[in-house]
């Protein structure tokens, strides 16, 4: 582990976050089924949420950033109903889940 | 190294890799269950981060809600009894440099931005706090959620029900 990562450090939890951020990233750009790209999408918004509460900890101290964590949370929860609805639709349609099959507007 | 130390580190080191596995796995299920790695790992992330209901919210929410999703999308758009290939990826190498260089500049932001602490760093029971702050400042916030999940809720019955045709 590099010097400075360590439980009271905010850098650390930054540091965390920025790489759960890319592997999300990573697994968007290069999935082609549409369910492990919504995945990548939950990755990213976890460490959206992990910087959030970090700087609620160490910078301001108040729970506002907790707040905001909350109100991610539910939207990716609003966010995953609708699309893995979607995908199912897909898949009833086309017979498979992957993105570049489904790019027509109908049947 | 105390007892917490090595527990942060062992948190850690099991949400990154399981976010690896979600990331690099060949097979949909092995992903699709690592994000449970992933998941109660950012949960004890928050608890070293003083967060105790973001924690529990984010075990209920994501183990218990998001991941399950998940799962029955995956059971129900595959034959599971398919030995091949189901998580086939494309443009790895452009994706491993662009994704590289997004994380040394993010390490590297971090690394030099002076960033502002607060004087004293306390660990309190912060759930009455939250439950004051939904019901005062952010009241109007809170009940467009409710609106939004209620949306969400009708909009994915709407999109993945069968239409009947007459």
């Amino acid at each position: 582990m590099a010097p400075g990562f360590s439980p009271n450090e905010l850098s650390s939890y930054l540091v965390i976050g920025a790489i759960l951020f890319s592997l999300g990233v990573f697994t968007v750009l290069t999935r082609r089924n549409a369910i492990s790209v919504l995945m990548g999408v939950e990755l990213i918004l976890n460490s959206a949420n992990i910087n959030y509460v970090a700087f609620s900890h160490f910078g301001s101290g108040n729970a506002d950033g907790q707040i905001y964590a909350i109100f991610v949370i539910m939207l990716a929860a609003a966010e995953a109903a609708v699309g893995l609805a979607i995908v199912l639709a897909i898949f009833q349609l086309f017979h498979t889940i992957e993105v570049e099959a489904a790019e027509t507007l109908k049947e | 190294m105390t007892v917490s130390t090595a527990v942060f580190y062992l948190v850690v080191a099991i949400t990154l890799g399981s976010a690896m596995i979600v990331a690099f796995s060949r097979n949909i299920i092995y992903s699709a269950f690592s994000l449970l790695g992933t998941f109660a790992g950012v949960a004890g992330i928050y608890i070293f981060l003083g967060a105790d209901f973001v924690a529990a919210v984010q075990l209920l929410i994501y183990v218990g809600g998001i991941l399950v999703l998940v799962l029955f999308a995956v059971m129900l758009t595959h034959r599971i009894t398919d030995v091949e290939i189901t998580n086939r990826a494309a443009g790895r190498i452009p994706a491993l440099i662009v994704v590289g260089v997004l994380v040394y500049l993010l390490a590297q932001t971090v690394r030099e931005t002076p960033w502002t602490k607060a004087k004293e760093i306390v660990f309190a029971a912060t759930t009455a706090k939250i439950g004051d702050l939904f019901l005062d400042t952010y009241l109007l916030p809170f009940e467009l959620a409710s609106l939004v999940l209620l949306a969400a809720l009708i909009g994915a019955v709407v999109i993945s029900r069968k239409e009947i045709k007459e």
